[in-house]
């Protein structure tokens, strides 16, 4: 199996060292390749499980409280103007 | 006093024959004297230790609102939020992060009169099974310093195993607090999914991450766990089932108890003195009274396939929040949006997070969802399946919880899958969301020996019943590292 590591990277929106892009290949490929083994299983009538638990969605009232803590929020920003997030330019 | 349980510690400090800040300030003195070996912490919080042991000595004086938790120092796993103390998960993306929260289980030792020391070492997002994928350093095992302390919860069992810390939390998504129990010879317990909140944990694989217990002994486990326990509002994954008494289940009795073990699980890739120690805790078991009976669960040999699927498809959503724009790492000097990104997470995320975003983006990708991600949610089904039919004809189930004994320092860090197969016995447990704990049943060559019990859903008492009886009858508890 080859995987096309600059293409999934892309994907992810993830930058990786030229180390990496050569490492990534041939050891993402021994564990996908591993994974194969689940290819044995026959599974054509069971279904599948995301949660081991039954989960629901809960709901709350939608209301207005408040939030005390914005400026502990916001000293964390990398970037920060008037309680905003700044980002480099997206729209010319 | 610093080896002590907390339990032990509690009829101390209760009976006013030791301060909460004497006891703290011993388990500073302690990690003076150990921590440049064991590394087991990432931030130390000394001053606000010494702050809340004060405020525990005045609560126990005025003989109000003691908790079995107050005045007990406590070790907190980095990946949960701490207002005002830095929270790095073990990752460079988050070297500067410091929550304007707790995370609810963190505000419910403060409110127990807990004393927390510091955030504990653990591998990069509680990627790892060794604790050496830490950005920091990795940490080692009080046993041995050349071998690892398991991972990703790694600091804090060594913490527990070093007196370093008198209880301590950790995370288990696919072993991670019960594979460094046994590497570091303490009691480690995974409850059952929904059991424990996670509010306030930053998620790695959100239908398998849970919260639980590091400890010296069981009794210890069991009073840490019912501290932490509960429904939370916050976490609409947390379920609504009434709190037990568990040190209620800390009966020296297992007759009648029907335990299965695990045949398939003492074959192959099983190192022979693990096998022979689990066997003998059987034996030791069935002369308590128990019923041993072999049970085999075939769907194991899927496992770990299925688990690295999984867990690195949900982490590879959940981490899309490290993006360098609202906490942690930002990328300086990029002019465009897309660039800040790949920059901000190159530079921030190390290799075995990478590579797991890579596995889980793949598996998610089109064309490839059907073979990978959703063929895994399918096994998982008859892994719970396998499980339901087991613990359908047996109370609880045992196993190693390792397939080897802790190993050197830098031995799997070039094979990711071999660091990978070292999961087998604990992953199944967190596909199928049950609870299971690890506590010693040997050594080998000095190193410790984890037997792990598995039980039903919301079945920890079964659990914490059988692994008492064990330990009061043994004496492997009773041994201590020596640094």
């Amino acid at each position: 199996m080859r995987i096309d590591v600059e293409h999934v990277a892309k994907l992810a929106r993830l930058g990786l060292t030229d180390e990496e892009k050569k490492l990534f290949g041939p050891q993402l490929s021994a564990i996908l390749g591993y994974a194969e083994n689940l290819n044995q299983l026959s599974t054509g009538n069971v279904l599948p499980t995301s949660h081991a638990i039954p989960i629901k969605n809960v709901l709350r009232e939608d209301k207005v409280i408040p939030c005390a803590n914005v400026d502990d929020i916001m000293a964390n920003a990398p970037d920060e103007a008037d309680h905003m997030f700044r980002v480099p330019r997206i729209v010319e | 006093m610093i080896n002590k349980s907390a339990h032990e510690l509690h009829s101390l400090l209760s009976s006013k024959r030791v301060s909460s800040l004497e006891l703290t300030e011993a388990v500073f003195a302690r990690i003076d004297q150990v921590e440049d070996k064991v590394k087991a912490y990432i931030t130390l919080t000394k001053e606000e230790a010494l702050r809340q042991a004060r405020a525990a000595d005045a609560r126990l004086k005025a003989g109000n609102n003691i908790t079995p938790l107050t005045g007990l120092p406590v070790a907190v796993k980095d990946n949960m939020c701490t207002q005002g103390v830095l929270t790095t998960c073990g990752s460079k993306i988050l070297n500067n992060y410091l929550p304007p929260y707790d995370a609810t289980i963190v505000a419910g030792l403060k409110s127990a009169g807990a004393v927390i020391i510091g955030k504990a070492n653990m591998d990069e997002f509680a990627m790892g099974s060794s604790t050496e994928n830490s950005a920091l350093y990795p940490t080692r095992n009080p046993w041995d310093l050349t071998t690892v302390p398991g991972g990703s919860s790694g600091g804090s069992a060594a913490a527990v195993a070093a007196d370093e810390a008198v209880l301590a939390l950790g995370s288990d998504t696919g072993g991670s607090i019960r594979q460094p129990a046994a590497f570091c010879g303490v009691v480690g317990m995974k409850p059952t999914y929904g059991r424990v909140s996670r509010f306030g944990l930053v998620a790695f694989a959100s239908s398998l991450d849970q919260i639980g217990p590091l400890t010296k002994d069981v009794t210890d486990s069991a009073i840490l766990l019912g501290a932490i326990a509960g429904h939370d509002e916050k976490d609409a994954t947390s379920v609504d089932l009434p709190v037990p008494d568990y040190r209620k289940a800390l009966i020296d009795d297992v007759k009648k108890v029907k335990i299965g073990l695990i045949s398939n699980l003492l074959g192959d890739g099983i190192a022979p003195e693990v096998k022979l120690a689990v066997k003998a805790a059987a034996e030791a078991l069935a002369k308590l009274g128990a019923e041993i009976v072999e049970v085999e669960l075939p769907s194991f040999e899927y496992a770990v396939s299925t688990y690295y699927l999984l867990a690195p498809a949900e982490a590879s959503s959940n981490l899309a929040r490290f993006d360098g724009v609202k906490y942690g790492h930002r990328s300086g000097g990029t002019k465009d949006l897309l660039n800040m990104y790949y920059n901000t997470r190159r530079e921030g995320f190390g290799p075995e997070v990478k590579r797991r975003i890579m596995i889980g983006t793949y598996a998610l990708s089109a064309g490839y969802y059907d073979a990978y991600y959703l063929k895994a949610l399918k096994v998982r089904t008859l892994i719970k399946q396998d499980f339901e039919k087991a613990l359908g004809k047996c109370d609880v189930l045992i196993s190693p919880t390792a397939p080897t004994v802790a190993f050197k320092v830098g031995e799997k860090t070039a094979d990711p899958l071999a660091m990978y197969l070292s999961d087998i016995a604990t992953i199944p447990v967190n596909l199928a969301g049950l609870p299971a704990l690890s506590l010693p049943c040997g050594f080998s060559g000095g190193l410790p020996i984890g037997l792990q019990i598995i039980g039903r859903a919301f079945a920890e008492e079964t659990i914490l019943r059988v692994a008492f009886t064990y330990e009061q009858n043994t004496k492997w508890h009773t041994q201590k590292a020596k640094l």
